[in-house]
């Protein structure tokens, strides 16, 4: 057994042809059932609709197939000998950029639907800043319906460098193009006979081949402490294991280390799983740290290297994307989550909102409301250990609480 | 040195995630058991996640009086490998009490009754957690739902409006009376259990693999043959070689025609198959969102 973990985001409207497309990815990978796709059948014909309407096997919930529409993030899966994937497929409308963040934000992935037919459109832009925004490290544009466009290698060309064009003003490092059709099956998983001009791969062969080994951050050591075990047993006696995910950079047993906020040093006595003792340990493991010297470390202290240290700061800027009904309140105090920490803020300023379609920089209109997204200041009741979030997604991300309600009111990253 | 993680591995951290998440954010958490294969695999995580401690947390089983023999020995036999504690919640108790009213007739099943003594049950013991082995891959109303899924002081679950998740945060606010359900497998599928099953040697209760067992058919779906499910007079019991794919009641669980008697069998099966685990559970094929309408009552 030799596979990874991928994980991808699609976003797209109804006709646009995505959920043809995960339709046929997970049908010719065998990961649609008899029993489901039977299922998908009958309702397909019960609603009166031509042909078998794949977007039911995704759309889960009642007021999803009710009204047409796909109005949350849904996850779905499936595998191929190479790699195991998860899609994160989420609405493609402006009023769910929320679930857009979302999906993308945990993507190494972001998969893009194109129609030849139209070329580049708002919903296009606007699901390549939300990818550039939460940035996702490889960006694959599938140029959907050749088949309606006679396979012509000029549309292709010319969809692409207006792509290109655009994509200049983005931080996007890695971007392919594929002409596909997901209805005929072209470049999906076989070679297209349709494209000799097109000398890429399939978009299942770049699913699979892709190189996501340097998605994770490996250099900055990063380890904020999640959860103390004390086994208070007899064998066990004088345990005390700092348990936590690896955030960035590796871990080895003997490295010196440095524990934030307090600034204490030591030196790694050993790394610790439930399978036994490790030499090393790196982002996304599990794990159980112990340290030589008796600290006092709680949940929401973080071990790191003294010579390579996150920021710490009570003032951060960050680009949110709002979440809720109510808008951001300025002055407002919020709970702001951030790794294994807990803190309230208060929103110091509004720098400007950014129009998620053009990049364009409102500083006029300063009432951030839901999907909007913006730049703003907070400042915070205790000192956060922060990265940026270009070096590091898990330590530079955070998410504001709505203190009355608890529900969820933004996700922020920071600059 | 390559820095990547088998997909099973990474999975592993990403529960065991979830689980100290769980200890850390919450009072009370509870490990629902039902005796499958998931909600195994679930505390065989929890295990392992607060190694060399004990797990935080106790399990909770709701028996509905109407269990496969086989699923209380090995309950029992768990709970000692574990070395943790268990609760159990009865739903025979609750019908002799008077508090629920037993459904008749053809499908009868103590399904529905269930999401009443788990309520209370969580009342009662005032847990704010419910740990479960739901995944995702499972059902397309489960397909949406959150690791951290809130529910109102009445237990429901409002798929319209679920906090959203992104990165590693999770929030785990709520007022007086509410709980969350918390679902750390949500992203593993059918074949992905049994291969970690498979890797990590986990045993399992002989349902899962191929014996002969009396059955009969109905409604396209084999059942094993129990007293607690009346027979119409053309439904005839056969003797089989079969094994149950799902564990639930007896009453709802479908079982399969299978030869498959080591796991590296089952996961060639599960691997080839081309029906979904749940297609043997009656419970689900009473409506199209079965599972959904379910959930928003309370259901696991």
């Amino acid at each position: 057994m030799n596979s990874e973990l991928l994980r991808f985001s699609t976003a797209g409207s109804v006709d646009d042809g995505k959920s043809t497309l995960l339709g046929r990815l997970l049908y010719d990978s065998k990961s649609i059932f008899e029993d489901q796709f039977e299922a998908v059948k009958t309702a397909s014909e019960r609603r009166g609709e031509e042909g078998i309407n794949l977007a039911l096997l995704t759309d889960g919930l009642k007021a999803e197939r009710e009204q047409g529409i796909t109005i949350d993030v849904a996850y779905r899966y499936f595998s191929t000998p190479k790699r195991k994937f998860i899609i994160a497929d989420t609405p493609g409308h402006i009023q769910y950029t929320r679930n857009m963040v979302t999906g993308a934000s945990t993507s190494n992935v972001g998969l893009i639907l194109v129609d030849a037919r139209q070329g580049i459109v708002e919903q296009t832009r606007r699901h390549a800043i939300i990818s550039s925004l939460l940035q996702i490290p490889h960006l694959v544009i599938c140029i959907n319906k050749m088949d309606l466009v006679n396979f012509d290698q000029t549309v292709f060309d010319r969809i692409r460098e207006e792509f290109e064009g655009f994509a200049s003003k983005l931080d996007v490092q890695d971007v392919t193009f594929i002409p596909i059709s997901a209805l005929k099956g072209d470049n999906v998983v076989d070679r297209s006979n349709n494209m000799p001009w097109y000398e890429g791969t399939t978009l299942l062969y770049y699913l699979e081949n892709v190189h996501i080994g340097s998605d994770n951050n490996h250099i900055d050591t990063r380890f904020p402490v999640q959860y103390v075990i004390r086994p208070y047993n007899d064998a066990f006696h004088d345990y005390r294991g700092y348990a936590g995910r690896v955030a960035g950079g590796i871990l080895r047993k003997g490295d010196k280390v440095m524990v934030l906020p307090s600034g204490f040093t030591s030196v790694i006595d050993k790394i610790d799983t439930a399978d036994g003792e490790i030499e090393e340990a790196f982002a996304p493991m599990s794990v159980t740290i112990l340290l030589k010297d008796d600290i006092d470390i709680s949940r929401g202290d973080m071990i790191v290297r003294a010579n390579n240290q996150p920021t710490v700061t009570q003032d951060l800027e960050l680009r949110i994307c709002w979440f809720n009904d109510r808008p951001l309140q300025l002055r407002g105090k919020y709970e702001i989550r951030h790794t294994t920490q807990a803190a309230r803020c208060i929103v110091q300023e509004i720098q400007y909102k950014m129009d998620v379609n053009s990049l364009h920089r409102n500083l006029e209109d300063k009432t951030v409301r839901m999907n909007d997204i913006a730049r703003i200041t907070v400042r915070t009741t205790k000192p956060l250990l922060v990265d940026s979030y270009s070096k590091n997604r898990i330590t530079g991300s955070v998410i504001l609480v709505d203190e009355g309600t608890n529900e969820t009111v933004a996700a922020g990253m920071v600059i | 040195m390559n820095y990547r993680l088998h997909h099973l591995r990474e999975l592993e951290a990403e529960s065991i995630f979830i689980l100290r998440e769980v200890a850390a954010q919450f009072q009370n958490p509870v490990l629902l058991f039902s005796g499958g294969k998931d909600s195994i695999i679930v505390s065989y995580l929890a295990k392992k996640a607060f190694y060399p401690a004990k797990m935080p947390f106790p399990m909770l089983h709701i028996d509905t009086g109407h269990n496969f023999t086989e699923t209380i020995d090995y309950r029992d036999f768990w709970v000692k490998e574990l070395g943790c504690r268990l609760l159990v919640g009865s739903v025979q108790d609750a019908i002799d009490q008077g508090k629920v009213v037993e459904e008749r007739g053809y499908n009868a099943s103590r399904n529905f009754l269930q999401t009443s003594v788990l309520l209370e049950s969580l009342e009662t013991g005032k847990f704010d957690a419910a740990i479960g082995g739901a995944r995702r891959d499972e059902e397309k109303a489960r397909a949406k739902e959150r690791f951290f899924s809130h529910r109102d002081e009445f237990g429901q679950w409002d798929p319209k409006n679920q906090r959203p998740e992104l990165w590693n945060l999770f929030n785990a606010r709520k007022h007086m009376g509410e709980h969350f359900r918390v679902f750390p497998i949500s992203n593993w599928t059918e074949l992905d259990v049994w291969q970690y099953l498979a890797l990590e040697n986990v045993p399992l209760p002989n349902l899962y693999f191929a014996h002969k067992r009396k059955v009969f058919q109905r409604d396209g779906v084999l059942l094993a043959d129990s007293e607690f499910i009346p027979k119409r007079p053309e439904e005839q019991v056969m003797e089989m070689t079969v094994r149950c794919r799902t564990i639930g009641d007896v009453t709802c669980t479908g079982v399969w025609e299978s030869n498959a008697s080591t796991i590296e069998e089952i996961i060639e099966e599960v691997a080839t198959s081309r029906k979904t685990e749940r297609g043997g559970r009656t419970d689900d094929k009473r409506s199209e969102t079965a599972m959904e309408d379910r959930k928003k009552d309370g259901y696991f």
